[in-house]
């Protein structure tokens, strides 16, 4: 079948089985690998995206369901080089240790922080249940998390 | 982690999902926001044919009729979560909804969808059965309307018939009612151990059998005057609940009563 | 102004944040073109005899390429994999690549199939068919230790290795202790379960050479394990290690399901791929701890601990590796920092039908202070003193000479009441024993408990052989002002880019972005110990610093000509980066400049004296609602004193992460069989990685108790974290109910073992209770009947 969706502002129009989960379409097809499979059972987070500016685990999206949306993953926060405010705040509070659930971890504080822009610590502690670190103990993400608020506006803008 | 193949169609409307079902039968299952069908799925421990999409069929909004409040099947447990008119006029529901899951679980699953997977471990069928809803069934030889108390037939099992559709639910307006709810879990985006919603009255029981339990022992006697602490004695009369690796029966049932007395004495967890 | 010793952001950050890191499932390298696929068929039996495999169904599935079973492997001469540790493990229990007689564990793999593409995998292992004959399962240490039912045939025994033995046990031992408490518990198994599961990529080129890439935490002793699983000559293979995404010990070496993906790209000439679902990575990734232990602690009413035995069984699942050894390494650490004038320690690992068990963060020295660290509690409720005084007033004195104990470990250098003493002052601990006073005299239903925990580890061990251990580097300057370092550690998480960056930046004068760090390649770096068992700053940087010195000293020389001066008349300016005639600023040429015309580089090898000793106090705060049994972890505040610290920001992080893991282990997690040893936790639903709302903030002291042994005054962090904190949350829980008669709960302290275990208390105080009065009654009605008379 066909979908057509936007993902970090570009059109796409491709072909596709009706079983392929939004995961692997932006992994395989896109070539946007920074979303990451963790887990089997929706836990975990690292396959965080935002559809329509919110996030989603994108591991129990079927593309299809995705038709006509926009579609923002980690690659497409930064503008022009620049490190997207949470993505500064991630790095400046050492956010993350083997990375490989920070790009989810990210996308999540996004839509966070774009819903409830003040946060408090235990706040942003219940608004990522549904992003797993195993490295970092959550201390610093919660710490980067709350730096990006206090740092302003432009924290929770979906690109 | 791959669900086997199958054919996607999405519904233009109600009539034509309705017909859907009508053609495929068994081998259809409807897909919403997808957070319960999609996850058994990837396990294959579901694998329908055909999956009906219907978030485009026109069945998603909140809006009040008369003394009840009608949300459509598709609507969003986070559109529930921040919606003032749910907030005002059924504040369990609203706080029910903001614990399904995490935020991206929310921003997908629907309570359409959550009703209709019927885990007895859940928070909106619990919910509904203490807030007293009920469900509008559609099926091609009409509408009926089902009441929460009837709507839970089993484990994952509902009254919805072959061809049916759960397109709304209704819920009675409470503004101004007391309420209090519980969800004993050991992790953030757990199910409940066990779990009590408990407003006007009733008094709802989560993952203490295979579908939502009345405590209704508690509820005589809260009618009979006793106050919440007595009251909650009873919470576990009637029970069988499973064992599992978080709870026996018997905790299970201790933990019945100390939650709903915390749920009558107007507690949120 | 030196760099060491400041919160350096990482250089590795920007990538990961923006375009991600580059796990092995995510390469695009051009050698991996037209891969195929690599899918596991795994038994769902915990044992059992594999009487039939009908592959046939699965040969037609769409896209499928290929079946292998163990038989396949068998006929094409692929040899099977004898236990390590020869002469130390049971030399029998060997182990299939594919199991072609029995399966041993749920999870064992049976056959291997291979598709074009990723979804036709998971179709296609559906259609192999396995027909199975059950055995019995063995999944209880006792069990095990039976031997009713033998896991392997020609070992006649379960057992797999013997640290000592029951007849080695001095039966005198507590003769003259006023207290003997004894208990038997266990440190559970866990599950490392970082977020990146295992994974491979393997082709090989026309010249014979296999390169494979691999998540791993050493690629050099990765390369051995695969060269040897394949019976292939070590300079045949080249292993490459892509971003990893956490191991926590379970990543080193190779697994048979590596070698069976190189394997499958021998046999079908094309670049074969594999990345393991998460139930797979649950139930085939080794397991960390499952240890049993009995305790008995004897020692005087005043608090004076005199006598201590630790008796071991570890689970060392159904094929033995690394796991089994690890009880020498509790047995090493079996008396902590404490100074206890009578301890003996005794161990035996046990094979069972469960998942291998390997090392997990901290692999053996948690489970030695966990097991001391119950005892102490239990030895301090029994005499009704302070735990924390009774940790005091046992704690060795400080040292800075090497201090050897009863069991061999030579601790270089600690001073552990100091770290108690801070970590309690931090915490406010007489605050807080007001405010559990307080509670407990109010019949709060909340009630809240202190756990003190302390304890000292093993870091930078070396293999044992002569020499002490050592790590390489190779440090090299560019003309442009770049750098390069080539590192045998090997980082998944611990920021070695930007740490090892500041070690040569301070020498060299180089600014820290300017370094770019390799490692994990074996072409590249034939030599390495990777990264485990927290050495890779005390070994790994001091050979970077190392090596960075020494090329000063080479660059030097070209200098002295350079400049037309010699040598000894030079000065290294490092703000400058640039050697300067004594008294001539202006005569002067840069290090960079020095590499213009000659390459300028050094490898260095740094030997350490031996492993080091980090040390420190963890004291946690709980909170227990005494009606539902829930316990919530409220602070945890530590003193994790690794000597000198090179980056603050890094060692926190490795700190925060330890506490958390270590905090979950006594609060939440644990691998769970059923008796038909079905794994029940094989799932991030039912396995419990805690989320960011069960745990609180951490507070960290700091404590630095330099070491002689590296030019750094470093010793290992990265474990520390979860050795203190399992006891200290463990502890902090028992604490908040025992008031109400609970001497212990088993870990996780789940909600309903510390309900159940408030009841058996208030039973037991009820019982008691009747006793009494029925004495008493007895006694008055005797007294009156004798009176009578």
């Amino acid at each position: 079948m066909r979908v057509e969706l936007t993902v970090n502002g570009e059109s796409r129009s491709d072909d596709v089985e009706a079983r392929l989960l939004l995961v692997h379409y932006l992994r395989e097809v896109c070539g946007l690998r920074a979303a990451n499979i963790g887990c089997d059972t929706t836990s975990c987070g690292a396959c965080t995206v935002l559809v329509n500016g919110e996030s989603v685990k994108s591991c129990t999206v079927l593309v299809a369901q995705a038709n006509g949306a926009e579609i923002t993953t980690a690659e497409g926060l930064a503008a022009d080089g620049e490190l997207h405010p949470v993505q500064r705040a991630f790095r400046a509070e050492h956010g993350l240790q083997c990375g490989f659930c920070t790009p989810g971890m990210v996308m999540a504080t996004v839509s966070l922080l774009a819903e409830n822009p003040n946060p408090t610590e235990q706040e942003v502690r219940e608004g990522l249940e549904g992003n797993i670190c195993r490295c970092t103990g959550y201390h610093n993400i919660v710490r980067a998390v709350l730096a990006a608020a206090a740092n302003g506006s432009e924290a929770g803008v979906s690109a | 982690m791959i669900p086997a193949r199958f054919d996607y169609v999405a519904a233009e409307s109600v009539e034509h999902a309705i017909a859907l079902l009508a053609e495929h039968g068994d081998d259809a299952k409807v897909l919403a926001g997808g957070h319960s069908l999609l996850p058994m799925m990837k396990l294959r421990l579901a694998a329908p044919e055909v999956l009906i999409d219907i978030t485009r069929a026109g069945l998603s909004g909140i809006s009040v009729d008369g003394d009840e409040l009608v949300i459509g099947a598709t609507t969003r447990h986070a559109d529930i979560v921040s919606s003032a008119v749910i907030k005002a006029d059924a504040p369990l529901l609203a706080h029910s909804a903001s614990l399904v899951g995490d935020p991206q679980i929310r921003h997908r699953g629907t309570i359409g969808g959550s009703l209709a997977h019927a885990d007895p471990a859940a928070d909106l069928p619990m919910a509904l059965v203490a807030l007293g809803g009920s469900m509008e069934l559609r099926g091609p030889d009409g509408t009926r309307v089902v009441l929460a108390d009837d709507f839970f037939a089993g484990y994952f099992e509902t009254a919805l018939d072959e061809g049916e559709l759960l397109t709304a639910v209704r819920v009675p307006r409470r503004p101004d009612e007391p309420w209090g709810y519980q969800k004993f879990v050991r992790r953030a985006n757990d199910w409940a151990i066990v779990g009590v919603a408990a407003v006007a009255g009733r008094v709802a029981l989560g993952n203490m059998g295979s579908t939502p339990l009345r405590a209704t022992a508690t509820e005589q006697a809260l009618a009979s005057g006793a106050d919440p602490a007595q009251a909650a004695q009873y919470a576990a009369e009637g029970t069988s609940p499973a064992a599992d690796i978080h709870a026996d029966a018997e905790y299970r049932q201790h933990l019945a009563r100390v939650l709903t007395e915390r749920a009558l004495s107007g507690q949120r967890s | 102004m030196s760099i060491l010793g400041t919160r350096v952001l990482r250089t590795e950050d920007p990538r990961f944040l923006t375009t991600g890191g580059v796990y092995t499932e995510d390469l695009t390298d051009d050698r991996l073109t037209g891969a195929c696929h690599v899918f596991f068929v795994r038994s769902p039996l915990a044992h059992a005899r594999i009487t039939g495999i009908d592959t046939s169904a699965a040969l037609e599935a769409p896209g499928v390429l290929a079946v292998y079973t163990g038989k396949d492997l068998d006929d094409a001469g692929v040899a099977k994999i004898p236990p390590p540790f020869p002469g130390l493990y049971n030399e029998h229990m060997i182990r299939d690549l594919l199991c072609t007689d029995v399966v041993r564990f749920v999870g064992d793999a049976v056959a291997a199939v291979v598709t074009e593409e990723i979804y036709q995998g998971e179709d296609a292992i559906e259609l192999v068919s396995v027909d199975y004959d059950p055995l019995p399962a063995v999944i209880d240490f006792d069990e095990a230790l039976a031997s009713k039912t033998i896991l392997f045939e020609e070992a006649g025994t379960n057992v797999v290795a013997e640290f000592g033995n029951a007849e080695s046990l001095t039966a005198d031992l507590f003769d003259g202790c006023d207290v003997v408490v004894s208990h038997t518990f266990t440190n559970q198994r866990v599950a490392p379960a970082p977020m990146e599961g295992r994974a491979a990529a393997a082709v090989w080129g026309d010249d014979g050479r296999l390169t494979t890439w691999i998540p791993n935490q050493g690629a050099q002793g990765t390369k051995g394990s695969v060269a040897k699983m394949l019976a292939i000559e070590p300079e045949m293979v080249r292993v490459i290690t892509p971003d990893v995404g956490g191991a926590f010990g379970a990543k080193f070496g190779a697994d048979p399901e590596h070698i069976v993906v190189a394997w499958v790209a021998k046999q079908l000439g094309r670049p074969a791929r594999w990345s393991e679902t998460r139930y797979e990575n649950l139930i085939a990734m080794t397991h960390g701890r499952a240890q049993r232990h009995k305790i008995t602690i004897g020692g005087s009413k005043d608090g004076n601990v005199e006598a201590y035995r630790l008796e071991v069984i570890q689970d060392s699942g159904a094929y033995p590796r690394l796991g089994a050894v690890l009880p020498m390494l509790t047995i090493l650490m079996a008396i902590g920092p404490y100074d206890i004038p009578k301890a003996e320690a005794i161990a035996v690992s046990v094979a069972t039908t469960t998942t291998p068990t390997g090392a997990y963060r901290g692999a053996g020295r948690p489970e030695a202070t966990a097991a001391l660290e119950r005892a102490f509690d239990l030895f301090a409720a029994e005499i009704e003193m302070d735990p924390a005084q009774v940790r005091r007033r046992n704690l060795l004195p400080p040292f800075t000479q090497t201090h050897t104990t009863k069991f061999g470990a030579k601790y270089d250098s600690g001073d552990y009441a100091a770290a108690l003493d801070k970590a309690l002052d931090a915490a406010g601990y007489d605050k807080l024993r007001d405010e559990q006073a307080r509670r407990r005299a109010n019949h709060d239903i909340v009630q809240l408990g202190i756990g003190v925990a302390c304890y000292v580890e093993i870091t930078g061990g070396g293999d044992g052989e002569d020499e002490g251990p050592s790590e390489n580097a190779t440090v090299e300057v560019h003309p442009d002002g770049t750098a390069t370092i080539l590192t045998g550690t090997s980082p998944h998480g611990q920021g070695h880019s930007t740490a090892w960056a500041m070690i040569a930046s301070e020498e060299l004068g180089i600014p820290v972005e300017n370094f770019t760090l390799k490692w994990g390649d074996t072409d590249l770096i034939p030599e390495g110990g990777g990264t485990g068992g927290s050495r890779s700053l005390q070994q790994g940087g001091a050979a970077v610093q190392q090596a960075s010195r020494e090329l000063i000293d080479v660059a030097r020389e070209r200098a002295a000509t350079a400049l037309e001066a010699s040598a000894a008349d030079l000065k290294f300016n490092v703000e400058r980066s640039a050697f300067e005639v004594a008294g001539d600023p202006d005569a002067a040429v840069r290090l960079t400049e020095l590499a213009e015309s000659e390459r300028l580089f050094v490898r260095s090898v740094f030997t350490a004296p031996d492993a080091t000793f980090p040390f420190g106090t963890h004291v946690a705060v709980a909170e227990v609602d005494t009606a539902t049994g829930k316990a919530t972890l409220r602070s945890v505040v530590t003193v994790d004193d690794a000597g000198i610290v090179l980056n603050p920001l890094l060692a926190e992080g490795q700190r925060h992460g330890g506490i958390a893991q270590g905090a979950a282990q006594a609060l939440v997690e644990e691998v769970v069989y059923d008796a038909d040893g079905n794994p029940l936790t094989a799932s991030f639903a039912d396995y419990p990685i805690v989320t960011a709302t069960e745990l609180p903030s951490f507070d960290l002291a700091t404590m630095e108790t330099p070491t002689s042994y590296n030019p750094l005054g470093a010793k290992g962090i990265g474990e520390a974290g979860t050795i203190g904190a399992t006891p200290a949350t463990q502890s902090a829980i028992v604490d908040a109910v025992a008031h109400l008669g609970v001497r212990h709960v088993e870990m996780p302290t789940s909600p309903m073992r510390i309900w159940r275990a408030i009841q058996a208390a208030k039973d037991k105080a009820e019982k008691t209770k009747d006793n009494l009065q029925g004495e008493s009654f007895a006694g008055a009605s005797k007294a009156a009947g004798s009176e009578s008379a």
